[in-house]
């Protein structure tokens, strides 16, 4: 590892959360407006969290403590090794762990309504990690690499060759975002959905925790999309900010819907979707 | 030191999260907090939120009377929620027992049970009443520290476990 790199992990992860919590304050903000009010101040995440940090620790049992942490850790270490830019399976094995390790949190605590989010995040989980292995089998497919260095050489954007896979990628990222109409095990903006289904029973700093680990898995997953419009910074920039206003629109006229209709729903279209996208790609190289 | 405290306490005071417990109201006064949710009066914009969960808010809005079996109730979420923390009584039930004080079965007001921060009054309470006593209530919960813990986790633990071993024994209905 050469100077460059370390100072690039280093700027990545102080960067993330700061970038992550001022998104989830534009998107507050945004949310508002759609509905016809005024809404919280941009900085609110950042108050959130703080106050959460200041208040009284209270825990069940010792897990809890434990595994919030390491899904903190497991979230920052996506984002240094995206800045690494190292193998996208290494992070997507990685992503996995943290989320993981939410669930288990969430199961240690004999709270009914922490055990029903926790499977239901499990069955979200289940949804989206299939779709995300085919969207980097496909890049793998159209660069011929999955590591991030050699996506990013590629000399023309892969969107063009992948649009079909980018719709999918955008599956993962609701639910990754807890927007409706995916946010089944707990939703975002505090809206209340089985008490807070997973986060139920963390509360205080380790709420807060969890919020910041979120930040840093947003960000992962707009990186991730970003490689898709790697070649030019208007094209990427262009690119998520339609994404996410998609996704602020969707979350604004869609309800909540059934885990069964979550998993057959994104099942389906993703990977019929991918299908049509690399059959596509086969008859483009013939 | 100063600066670190002057930013948690700011962020108190913009960021307060809500539990609303109807403690046996007659309906008036739960509509009127929840009228404060709506793109009216929209409390949003202070960063307030009403969350369903007494482990992540910051402030309890109780309205109604108290009567032996909905105490146990309010104690319980009251205890639930971690340090600091402030409570508001709406209402002239929340606050004193209103009509109903001379009922056979009720206790009075929240302060029977629970230390109460502010007194919201009205039959409802306006919706910008609530928030005035929301804004009150953030002066006093401002500089308020989590009471020190002088018992050790491990301790604290144990009695938890207690507590969740002898659940059937403090069921409110059975
Ligand atoms: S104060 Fe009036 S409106 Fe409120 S709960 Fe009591 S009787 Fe109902």
């Amino acid at each position: 590892m050469d100077f460059k790199t370390i100072s690039f992990v280093i700027l990545a992860i102080i960067l993330a959360p700061l970038a992550g919590g001022l998104l989830a304050g534009i998107d507050r903000r945004l949310t508002a407006w759609f509905q016809g009010r005024f809404g919280p101040p941009i900085l609110q995440p950042f108050y959130d969290v703080i106050k959460l940090l200041g208040k009284e620790p209270q825990v069940v049992n010792y897990w809890q403590i434990f595994c919030v942490h390491m899904y903190l850790v497991a979230s920052i270490l996506c984002v240094a090794l995206f800045a690494m830019q190292a193998d996208l399976l290494m992070i997507f094995f990685v992503m996995t762990i943290g989320a993981v390790f939410m669930v288990v949190g969430a199961l240690a605590v004999p709270s009914p309504y922490s055990q029903l989010g926790a499977q239901r995040e499990l069955i979200q989980m289940l949804t989206y990690e299939p779709l995300l292995i085919i969207v980097f089998v496909g890049i793998y497919f159209v660069t011929g690499s999955f590591k991030i260095d050699a996506i990013l050489d590629y000399e023309r954007p892969i969107f063009l060759m992948l649009p079909l896979l980018y719709l999918v990628l955008t599956f993962a990222l609701t639910i990754k975002l807890r927007k409706s109409p995916f946010d089944i095990s707990a939703s975002h903006h505090a809206h209340q959905e089985l008490v807070r289904g997973v986060l139920t029973e963390y509360s205080g700093p380790y709420l807060a925790i969890l919020e910041i680990a979120h930040w840093y898995d947003i960000v992962l997953i707009l990186a991730i999309c970003s490689l898709f419009w790697s070649t030019s910074w208007i094209g990427l920039v262009i690119l998520l900010a339609v994404t996410y206003m998609a996704e602020i629109i969707i979350d604004n006229v869609t309800p909540r819907m059934t885990w069964k209709w979550m998993l057959t729903y994104v099942w389906a279209v993703g990977i019929s979707l991918s299908f049509f996208n690399m059959a596509l790609l086969y008859a483009k190289s013939f | 030191m100063g600066f670190f405290q002057d930013l948690l306490h700011t962020s108190r005071v913009k960021s307060p999260w809500l539990i609303h417990f109807d403690c046996g109201s007659c309906n008036g006064c739960d509509i009127e907090v929840l009228a404060c949710l709506t793109p009216v009066y929209d409390v949003e914009r202070f960063g307030i939120l009403n969350i369903g969960n007494p482990k992540h808010a910051d402030i309890l809005v109780v309205s109604g009377t108290v009567n032996p079996r909905n105490a146990k109730a309010l104690k319980n979420i009251y205890d639930q929620m971690p340090d600091p923390k402030a409570v508001i009584a709406i209402g002239a039930c929340g606050t004193s027992g209103g009509v109903f004080r001379e009922a056979y079965n009720v206790l009075g007001g929240i302060d029977k049970v629970i230390p109460v921060d502010v007194y919201v009054p009205g039959c409802p309470s306006k919706p910008e009443a609530i928030i005035d006593g929301v804004v009150l209530a953030l002066e006093k919960l401002k500089k308020r520290r989590p009471e020190k813990d002088t018992e050790p986790l491990v301790a604290d633990l144990k009695k938890a476990r207690e507590f969740y071993e002898n659940r059937e024994d403090r069921q409110v209905t059975r």
